[in-house]
């Protein structure tokens, strides 16, 4: 009998990665760089992994032949996060990337048992020498949405459906209401947590809900595109977050706000195949390339878009930014004086609504 | 000619040992045939779920991390199922239990003694005793099925984790994320054993099962709780209570569920956060099963569980099977369990052809 | 305030509840005939799933036409997995939790399974059939404006109430489920009028998920139902086994539900959502423990609910 041991093991877990399709051209580089990455939900969910998705197709195809990158969908944030984050280690992967904030811990974790595999957080704050973190700034898309979302309410009510009270969406809430008043003072922001990231039904009746109490654009921080389809529906006006979501609002999506993780992905393998790979802690926006912009909807007006292309294009050259003060809170307290930029570290832990939003 | 079933004066030994075996490889042959019939390669994907986590040492460490809640939730429910008493909340309990130790350590944030990780365990398995305890009383007081409560009482717990860990119980430190504080270092048991790669969970459950082992074959009460699940009748007359083994069933079944989960938040996560309830107790039903409700089988067939879960995430990443697979084959496991146990119960009989009356006719 | 935000309000309430009124309908029945099936969710996912494809696949031949047949078979889906169940406990004599639970985790793996292909696929919303007129009139609506499965539902938790009180064949079924034993000798089928019932169970919680898929959010997602099967299943542990109980406590369920959604979009929210979320659950243990203590005449659970029946042993 065959002993098998681990390093049979490896071997064909190797083996088995190269003879993939479309990977097994990359014969003539000696040994490709394995790179792993974890994700929270299907490739397929047409939001949050679906982009990160697109991000590792990304750099597939701008290092062919130098990386292989395989993926795990559907990991719980749980501790069963660790085998996972575990086995792709095993299997030869020195690069992972752990593409949700609830794995953390586990990311740390597991870090620790590896040191020499290099690893990545999306969207949290605790590194090591070997793990670094990336997120992304968000809320520049929703200043654009915001923005948009001001000039075509009639009503001057807005909705929001968000998933659960933390910093990123609380951002969310804010940059996409402060746009919004920016081009109509008297706007307000109807806000619903749902409290959980995924359930269509809740999302969907959330949405109506808002329609019912009077909100004609309504934007959303949840997993699926429910929110979107409400919209088309009730043929009032929404935004994709994440990805284009067109396909399931052809007419209520305005536009979106993309998720593009190629860049940082494709700079990261870079980094590791010229052996400069540092843990470091980014947090990119549209500048870098880790936002877009879908393509507007046909019936957005001129002056609309011009006003949303602005705000991306100052976002760009970095003479505009949502969260300048005068802000005030719900209760009408000032929180950041005028002129001044909110800083890094207090966005971060955002925890407080400025004022307009009803929740 | 037709087959006729027999009932058994007792269960045939064989068949309690036998229908597990096989139920595992037909599942391992059926799964084999549909995956490679919907276009994966099917003779791999079962290689990688359940054999690459077995003969793999390095998956061995996460198989016990895995096993360990299993078996200590299943033997107590096994206990509870062979008096018929169906505590199917055991997933709550375990939630509450997490949270009550975990209650006690952030009370005690400071403490540096010994006695902390005790004092966890004690107030884990009191807690999940207080949420069994609703069930336990609702049916002895009110008649009420416990198999309904305690399902509902799962959901209830959910929320009461829910609630504690977006707001009395957040993080200050943690950006407003909801989750807890982490447990301080006195307040976290290691990962495994020092110099060894056994999680502590798997040496408490090893000792658990010897000691269910003993109770269920060895004391009067064992012997009471068969008799009230087997003949209830005969169970009153021999002066065992039925309402007493209520109680003690679902305390025991609630306890164990408690102890599994501030076991497993004070040595894999070290703090509670949303994700934290991650199904064991629904798990544990199938183990409970799978394991004949038998401390050994109960052993045996959490290992087996938790080796479809290590290698389903193998398979998922070597074979890119979907990560739904893991339950397909699992929930197969359980549907030929549950088919094969009238083997266990009673006799097939090949008669020749002897028309009999139907019931019906009989009687009219 | 007018009429018009109260016609709102009412149209997502209806929503809210369809699906859950839809499983629990099925599952009183079941539950009716002494059978416990606690497979609800996995049977609704494996509706949600074949009810889109099915429309998805036949929607360039059969045009309009293709949600009836997606929704049969949606149903015939549904009930094909509960026999499944209905095997293994009635035939089989195995255990009804257990078994109960092995439907849901297979409906789940299985949805998940079949579904893959079709994430990110839409069909058409299976809304209102009534001629625009009515459907959109801002008064009208309310009566017109609802998808057909939403009067389906009604028409199913009234003709089940109908059958099981005032039919003979509701009178048997009952029989059947408080006195298995006594029901046999008498001379029922017993075991094929519980396999009735769970089949008819398996097709309306089958026709629940659809409703998902085709009509609140036309599009496939895995485990889209988000656990709506245990509501169904408190549900009718709150009706107290009662099908008029079963139609309020539906809509008692998804006032709550949508309640929550409102307080919330106007900046009252008084009580912690979560309790929101586990009150259907509480208000089903209450109306247990309440039931059972005044002893209330028809509404205790089925005396051979989850017993197996095994006439020759």
């Amino acid at each position: 009998m065959n002993r098998i041991t681990r390093r049979h093991l490896m071997k064909t877990a190797a083996a088995a990665g190269l003879a993939l399709p479309g990977l097994a051209r990359s014969g003539f580089a000696a040994e490709p760089l394995k790179v792993g990455f974890v994700y929270l939900g299907a490739i397929g969910d047409w939001g949050w992994t679906w982009s990160h998705e697109q991000g590792r197709k990304a750099l597939v195809d701008a290092l062919k032949g130098q990386v292989v990158a395989d993926y795990v969908e559907n990991v719980k944030e749980d501790a069963s996060a660790i085998p996972v984050m575990k086995d792709l280690a095993q299997q030869g992967h020195k690069l992972i990337f752990t593409t949700s904030y609830g794995y953390m811990d586990q990311t740390i974790e597991v870090a620790k048992q590896f040191p020499d595999v290099k690893w990545e957080h999306c969207t949290g704050y605790k590194r090591a020498d070997n793990v670094g973190t990336y997120n992304s700034r968000f809320y520049q898309g929703r200043a654009v949405t915001g923005t948009m979302a001001g000039m075509m309410s009639k009503t001057g009510v807005i909705g929001f459906v968000g998933s659960f009270k933390i910093p990123e969406v609380v951002m969310g809430v804010n940059g996409f209401t402060l746009a919004a008043q920016a081009v109509n003072p008297k706007i307000t922001t109807k806000l619903v947590m749902i409290d959980t990231w995924f359930d269509p039904a809740k999302e969907a009746a959330a949405a109506e809900t808002l329609a019912n109490l009077g909100c004609d654009v309504i934007a959303q921080h949840v997993d699926s595109p429910a929110v979107l389809q409400v919209c088309e529906k009730r043929k009032i006006y929404g935004f994709g977050y994440g990805a284009d979501m067109s396909r399931f609002a052809p007419h209520a999506q305005l536009t979106a706000s993309l998720d593009l993780w190629g860049p940082y992905y494709i700079e990261r393998a870079k980094a590791m195949l010229d052996g400069s790979w540092k843990s470091d802690d980014i947090w990119w926006g549209f500048k870098e390339g880790l936002l877009g912009m879908a393509p507007y909807n046909k019936t957005v007006p001129e002056n609309v878009r011009a006003a949303a292309d602005k705000i991306t294009s100052d976002t760009k050259a970095g003479t505009y930014e949502i969260f300048t003060g005068p802000i005030m809170d719900q209760s009408g307290k000032e929180r950041v004086a005028k002129g001044q930029r909110m800083e890094d570290k207090d966005l971060l832990v955002m925890d407080w609504y400025v004022k307009g939003v009803q929740s | 000619m037709r087959i006729r079933l027999e009932k058994r004066l007792t269960p045939s030994r064989f068949m309690q040992v036998a229908t597990p075996v096989a139920s595992v490889l037909l599942t391992m042959l059926l799964g084999a045939i549909i995956f490679q019939l919907i276009g994966f390669d099917g003779r791999r994907a079962i290689y990688e779920t359940f054999i690459t986590p077995i003969v793999a040492s390095y998956k061995w460490q996460d198989v016990a991390t895995k096993a360990a809640p299993l078996i200590i939730i299943a033997l107590g429910l096994s206990l509870g199922n062979q008096a018929k008493i169906w505590n199917i909340g055991a997933e709550g309990q375990y939630i509450i239990g997490a949270l009550a130790g975990a209650g006690v350590a952030f009370a005690l944030p400071d403490a540096q003694g010994f006695w902390m990780i005790p004092l966890m365990i004690a107030a884990g398995i009191v807690g999940g005793m207080a949420w069994a305890s609703i069930p336990a009383f609702l049916k002895t007081r009110y008649r009420v099925s416990e198999v309904l409560s305690t399902l509902m009482l799962v959901y209830v717990a959910l929320q009461v984790l829910n609630y504690l860990v977006s707001g009395p119980w957040k993080d200050p430190n943690g950006h407003n994320f909801p989750q807890t504080p982490p447990f301080s270092p006195a307040q976290l048991l290691p990962h495994a054993i020092p110099g060894t790669a056994i999680p502590p969970g798997l040496v408490v459950a090893i000792v658990l099962t010897l000691v269910f082992w003993l109770l269920t074959t060895r004391s009067v009460y064992g012997f009471s709780v068969r008799t009230v699940g087997a003949a209830p009748n005969a169970a009153r007359y021999g002066g065992f209570d039925a309402s007493r083994t209520v109680w003690s069933t679902l305390m025991i079944s609630g306890g164990m569920a408690g102890l599994a989960g501030i076991l497993e938040a004070s040595s894999q996560l070290g703090q509670i956060n949303l994700g934290f309830p991650s199904g064991y107790g629904f798990t544990a039903i199938i183990v409970s099963f799978l394991g004949r409700l038998h401390p050994i089988g109960v052993f045996l067939a959490a290992l087996i569980l938790a080796v479809t879960y290590v290698g389903g995430q193998v398979a998922q990443t070597v074979v890119h099977v979907p990560n739904a697979t893991a339950g397909i084959f699992q929930a197969m496991m359980l549907f030929f369990i549950l088919a094969s146990d009238i083997l266990v119960r009673y006799r097939l009989r090949i008669i020749r052809d002897t028309p009999r009356a139907a019931p019906a006719e009989a009687l009219a | 305030m007018n009429i018009g935000f109260f016609i709102d309000a009412l149209i997502t309430v209806v929503g809210v509840t369809t699906p859950i009124l839809l499983a629990a309908t099925g599952e009183l029945v079941v539950e009716k005939s002494g059978v416990l099936n606690l497979g609800i969710e996995g049977m609704m996912l494996i509706g949600a799933v074949t009810g889109f494809a099915v429309t998805l696949n036949y929607g360039p031949n059969l045009g309009d036409m293709a949600p009836w047949f997606g929704v049969l078979a949606a149903a015939l889906a549904g009930a094909a997995s509960s026999m499944l169940f209905a095997v293994l406990v009635l035939t089989l004599g195995s255990n009804q939790v257990a078994t109960g639970l092995a439907l849901a985790i297979f409906g789940i793996g299985l949805s998940s399974l079949i579904g893959a292909s079709y994430v990110g696929m839409i069909v058409p919303s299976f809304d209102s059939v009534f001629p625009d007129q009515l459907a959109g009139d801002p008064l009208w609506r309310v009566v017109f404006g609802y998808s057909p499965l939403v009067y389906f539902a009604l028409l199913m938790v009234f003709a089940v109430g109908w059958f099981l009180n005032r039919t003979r064949g509701g009178l048997i079924l009952r029989a059947v489920g408080e006195n298995d034993l006594s029901a046999h000798s008498i001379g029922y089928p017993v075991i094929a009028i519980r396999y009735a019932a769970i089949a008819f169970g398996g097709a309306l919680a089958g026709i629940g998920g659809a409703y998902f898929s085709m009509v609140i959010t036309p599009m496939w997602a895995e485990q889209m139902t988000a656990g709506r099967g245990w509501i169904a299943l408190a549900l009718v542990v709150f009706s107290g086994w009662r099908a008029g109980r079963l139609l309020a406590g539906a809509y008692f369920f998804g006032v709550l539900m949508t309640l929550e959604l409102y307080a919330k979009a106007s900046g009252f929210s008084f009580l912690p959502s979560q309790f929101w979320a586990a009150m259907p659950y509480i208000a089903a243990v209450v109306a247990l423990a309440v039931i059972s203590a005044r002893e209330v005449a028809g509404s205790e659970a089925p005396a051979c609910l989850g017993r197996p029946f095994l006439p020759n042993a």
